[in-house]
């Protein structure tokens, strides 16, 4: 219902609940954006009534997203989220200040914008950065004549809390790859006196961004958060665990190669060098392509993405190590010992990937082959 | 190399994944269904299952879809993009299933309940409705 008070107030100083029933939008849809917003966040659905209750009482956040050395991939995510009608709400009803993909002014003008943005919300705006800073030399890469160093820690000092989007922010990525060339860091190398919640992914599944953004507006705190940084409700499982090809794992059922009899059944890829198993992030559920699928049920092993140096990792193809005949034998066993045994199994992987980077293993044509 | 020489492969070959040894996934929650159904027979609690949350396999869901099958309700609504809410074959174990503007599932859930809240008109709605009519009455 939309009543003079309302009728008053600037867009900013309105409430999500007023800005959408000023926009026509009943209740009942309200409900639905949510539910959805419940699901998206994994969330429990008896978390609804309180997504809706804190909403319908949040308000309008400045947000600046900056892009350093990046591909673009993280922004072209994250529009392609396929939850269309809740993210589009999402972007009526934050205030995109500066991105200088997506937003129309350029030059000065775009830079007055992110000035202004940080004068008028000194100490409340969200700060999004994708891409990694190069401290080797600052003209690797350089926003109106700013140096990515120069203007991350300028912006960082007003940002009531940051999102570090992507590998490239959150862990260096593929700019920081042996023999790292620019000297890139991460965001959280650099900025020590803030929030930051790190979104990692090349690029990360675009609900996961949207979803992290709808925690903030919705809870005004950051989500808890792992080891990483990484909030633990997108990170907090491996995706060999959600894996639907995981029983086949339990049962010792491996492809061996990517055409063989065990390929074609959908048995587990780990021997195709799947790192689902020391990988944190919200694929095997979530899914990519408006839910369609994900790069395992397309056939492909995990490539470890969401983790630091996955690029350095010692090859995509190559199995993290072979599981042994104790593991095959556990299917007989009960599903927790089945659990143990995965568990145990993590910690081998997770050896066997630091010795990897340790040792800077590259991928050659030859794994590539295998 | 002439246009000839390149072979060109007319066949091909989809690799569907999908087997009878799944997430098993199916039966556990059909069970939590039976469970929420009988706490809301003893004490009228209602319970919401996201679909979404659960590893399920290429052709799982559509299984527990099949199994739950179709009651004597079906609603559309029209709110921000469609929305559908069927009673199944079960009294009182609800599917709602939420789509965009595009017509893509943004969630799905089963509901336990006697009637999913977003069937029932809204107080702030009704509100809304009052105002509207007297309005067009003045």
């Amino acid at each position: 219902m939309t009543n003079s008070s309302t009728k008053d107030k600037s867009l900013k100083e309105k409430t999500l609940g007023e800005v959408m029933r000023s926009q026509g939008v009943s209740r009942r849809s309200f409900l639905k954006f949510c539910a959805a917003t419940a699901s998206m966040m994994a969330m429990s659905p008896a978390m609804i009534p309180k997504i809706a209750h804190a909403l319908e009482s949040a308000r309008r956040p400045s947000v600046i997203w900056l892009s350093f050395q990046e591909c673009t991939g993280c922004t072209e995510s994250l529009t392609r989220a396929h939850t269309a009608t809740v993210e589009s709400l999402i972007f009526d009803y934050i205030s995109l200040d500066y991105h200088h993909t997506l937003q129309a002014a350029a030059g000065h003008a775009a830079e007055e914008a992110r000035e202004a943005a940080m004068k008028e919300n000194f100490g409340k705006y969200l700060l999004v950065v994708d891409g990694s800073i190069p401290l080797g030399n600052p003209g690797y890469s350089t926003i109106a004549g700013i140096s990515n160093y120069d203007m991350l820690m300028e912006t960082a000092k007003g940002a009531a809390a940051i999102i570090a989007v992507g590998t490239c922010a959150t862990y260096g990525g593929i700019p920081h790859a042996n023999p790292n060339p620019t000297g890139a860091v991460s965001v959280g190398e650099l900025i020590k006196d803030k929030p930051i919640i790190n979104v990692p992914g090349c690029p990360p599944i675009p609900v996961v961004i949207t979803g992290v953004l709808t925690h903030y507006l919705t809870f005004g705190t950051i989500p808890e958060l792992d080891h990483l940084g990484r909030p633990k409700v997108f990170y907090g499982q491996s995706i060999h665990d959600r894996c639907y090809r995981r029983p086949f794992y339990d049962k010792g059922l491996f492809a061996e190669t990517f055409d063989d009899e065990g390929a074609k059944k959908g048995w587990c890829l780990y021997k195709l060098g799947c790192k689902g198993p020391t990988t944190y992030n919200a694929c095997a559920t979530t899914k990519w392509n408006d839910g369609t699928s994900f790069p395992i049920e397309a056939g492909h092993p995990c490539l470890g993405c969401s983790e630091p140096d996955f690029w350095d990792g010692g090859g995509f193809y190559k199995a993290l190590s072979m599981p042994t005949e104790n593991i095959t034998q556990t299917a007989v066993y009960t599903a927790a010992g089945a659990v143990a045994a995965g568990l145990a199994l993590g910690a081998m992987n997770k050896r066997k990937k630091n010795s990897a980077v340790a040792a800077h293993n590259k991928t050659t044509t030859d794994d590539l082959e295998k | 190399m002439s246009e000839a020489s390149i072979p060109v492969t007319t066949e091909i070959k989809f690799n569907i994944q999908v087997s009878n040894e799944l997430t098993q996934n199916v039966k556990p929650l059909l069970h939590e269904i039976k469970h929420a159904l009988d706490a809301l027979i003893e004490t009228g609690k209602t319970s919401i299952i996201d679909l979404r949350s659960i590893p399920l396999a290429p052709g799982e869901e559509d299984k527990i879809l099949n199994t739950l099958g179709q009651g004597e309700v079906m609603a559309q609504l029209n709110t921000l993009g469609l929305s559908e809410v069927t009673e199944t074959q079960y009294a009182g174990v609800w599917l709602v299933t939420h789509y965009n503007d595009e017509g893509n599932i943004i969630s799905r859930f089963i509901e336990v309940t006697t009637m999913p809240v977003i069937l029932c008109s809204q107080t702030e709605d009704i509100l809304s409705a009052y105002s509207r009519i007297t309005e067009i009455l003045e």
